[in-house]
């Protein structure tokens, strides 16, 4: 809850609010809706005429067969990173409540990659992974699997998605970290005395405890996924091989920047803002009635 | 790692029984847990181990798979030419200006986003106005509007402002932040009402309660603040791409990136592992000197 008593100024806080408004103004809100008109418009191939097109635009994308496989990849791709990032932090965080020497080494060794670009993540595994030249490669190479990511679509993805996840690990941990600190002990206590087991204690009390966190490193872990690994994708994979990588936000870029539809790329911006604004309003609506400590 | 396993003073072994009885952790269990925590240890911090190895090795011993675990003898030479002799294969530009441009954008966008969140969230939290909610939701939703959403038409006002290839243009756009200002509300609500009455009743206007008392008090989230955003700008990836044109304008990560060419048996693997080094060198020293500050900060923030 708020504190009820406040400040009686009136103009002041205004002032204060500008320079945020000011700058989400002209650059969010203000590009945010031309990519919503240029979305129902349809430019000439020289840029001169635009004209009103309806919903055309969306119709053609949604009837891309490439923008579905984008749709697919994403899906995959984000689900695949948040759970692993969070399954992996989470078994580690659990692991480091339990020690009782050497937690701030364990931290401090884990928490290394929070600091890595994603881009330089990605280009740090697939250095490994390379198949002309990376020791792993060579390794699986030798052992008879036939792996080329540069090749092969699912092994592309694979390393995208580990490369994505691994980055994130740090991060989750953290707060793992830190939601597990917070469970009164006392509680943990009271069920070992009661004779529950470890397995049983965590599936019981500190999982359901730990929900609020889960719930809001799921939306960090979503919105990462969707939108900060595009450095990921970019630079390991450029969406290849043959759009097997392609996602959403690699599509918009590409169709924009690259192969300037204007139309299109408007569209899916507009797309990708429903998708993003739907799941991340339904989830911080939940975070918001589980994490009200006022 | 080793000190782990390492035997204990008996006292300390009984202190450790005694707890882990306490909580119902066997000694089993505890191994078990420290062998897990190594195992995701070396595979957390492998592959920027295995990136320094790379990084010390010459361009032959890294085109020849597998690359020996242990850092090889090319150290010195790899990072003097990488530093002071390879600036053609950058487009030009040296190392230092890259890593100079790179400390810009993340140092001002770090500042940018406290003092900018600070001040929106002060006014949400203190005072009451008509449109309150208005603005914070206005604020709140720039949390789905990510460039990549907008992208096109952003690069336009970009080009109309003539930000292209400038500091602001890779800082100001940037600067906003729901994050922040969202933490910041949460943290401000924890703050008793007493503490704005008793201000008050001192005497003191909002300026000098957010100088003297809330700004010490939020010492502790805005350095995890900090840490958080100056490692945000430091990786930044699309928007640089988006706003430099010039090579002498780009940031390390950018530069990296046109370095590489998978396809290509030309790149200078051993000087491209340097210059990941290098690049995320900085923001890794950041995290591992302002740790304390860093986590300290980020369990405050959750409450």
């Amino acid at each position: 809850m708020s504190p009820r008593v406040t400040f009686p100024n009136k103009i002041l806080p205004y002032a204060l609010l500008l320079p945020q408004l000011v700058i989400v103004g002209i650059f969010f809100y203000w590009p945010a809706s031309q990519a919503l008109y240029q979305s129902v418009l349809r430019e000439d191939p020289f840029g001169l005429r635009s004209t009103f097109v309806g919903l055309a635009n969306f119709r053609r994308v949604l009837n891309d067969p490439n923008y579905l496989n984008a749709v697919q990849n994403t899906a995959v791709f984000s689900v695949a990173v948040a759970f692993l990032a969070m399954a992996v932090a989470l078994l580690l965080a659990v692991m480091a409540d339990k020690i009782i020497k050497g937690k701030g080494f364990y931290r401090t060794m884990l928490i290394w990659p929070y600091a890595v670009a994603p881009a330089i993540a990605g280009m740090v595994w697939l250095f490994m992974f390379n198949p002309t030249m990376g020791t792993f490669a060579f390794m699986l190479r030798s052992s008879g699997y036939a792996w080329d990511p540069l090749l092969k679509g699912d092994q592309a993805m694979l390393l995208v998605i580990v490369a994505a996840a691994w980055k994130q690990i740090s991060y989750n941990f953290l707060f793992f970290v830190a939601g597990l600190q917070a469970i009164p002990k006392t509680l943990i206590e009271a069920a070992a005395i009661d004779g529950a087991g470890e397995t049983k204690r965590f599936w019981t009390i500190v999982f359901p405890l730990l929900a609020p966190i889960t719930f809001f490193l799921l939306v960090i872990n979503t919105t990462y996924a969707f939108f900060d690994t595009f450095g990921i994708i970019h630079a390991v994979t450029g969406g290849g091989p043959g759009k097997a990588t392609e996602t959403l936000v690699y599509k918009v870029y590409h169709d924009g920047f690259v192969n300037l539809i204007l139309g299109d790329s408007a569209a899916q911006s507009v797309i990708l803002m429903v998708i993003v604004i739907a799941l991340t309003a339904i989830q911080f609506r939940y975070v918001e009635k589980k994490v009200h400590y006022g | 790692m080793a000190d782990t396993t390492a035997p204990q003073s008996t006292a300390a072994v009984l202190g450790r029984r005694e707890e882990g009885a306490m909580l119902g952790i066997s000694r089993t269990s505890r191994y078990i847990a420290h062998a897990i925590l190594i195992l995701g240890v070396i595979v957390v911090a492998f592959p920027i181990y295995y990136t320094f190895v790379a990084s010390t090795h010459s361009l032959q011993t890294i085109l020849r798979p597998p690359l020996p675990l242990l850092p090889g003898d090319r150290f010195f030479d790899n990072y003097y030419q990488a530093l002071f002799g390879g600036v053609g294969r950058i487009g030009g530009v040296s190392v230092d200006l890259l890593l100079f441009n790179t400390t810009v954008m993340a140092l001002g966008i770090a500042v940018g986003k406290i003092i900018i969140s600070v001040l929106s969230a002060f006014a949400i939290v203190f005072f009451r106005f008509p449109g309150r909610m208005f603005f914070f939701w206005v604020i709140f939703i720039t949390l789905m509007l990510p460039v990549e959403v907008r992208i096109l038409p952003t690069y336009k006002v970009m080009v109309d402002l003539g930000l292209i290839d400038t500091y602001t243009g890779l800082i100001l756009p940037l600067m906003a932040s729901a994050t922040a200002t969202l933490l910041f509300r949460q943290f401000f609500l924890t703050i008793p009402g007493e503490l704005v009455e008793a201000a008050r009743v001192d005497g003191a206007g909002p300026w000098r309660f957010f100088k003297d008392i809330l700004l010490p008090l939020s010492k502790t989230n805005i350095a995890a603040l900090f840490v958080i955003m100056f490692i945000y700008g430091w990786t930044q990836y699309l928007w640089p791409l988006l706003v430099t044109n010039r090579n002498d304008m780009n940031t390390i990560v950018i530069a990296l990136r046109k370095m590489i060419s998978f396809a290509d048996a030309d790149t200078q693997w051993h000087l491209v592992m340097v210059t990941s080094i290098l690049a995320i060198l900085p923001p890794i020293m950041v995290v591992l000197f302002m740790q304390r500050w860093f986590v300290k900060g980020l369990v405050e923030t959750e409450k």
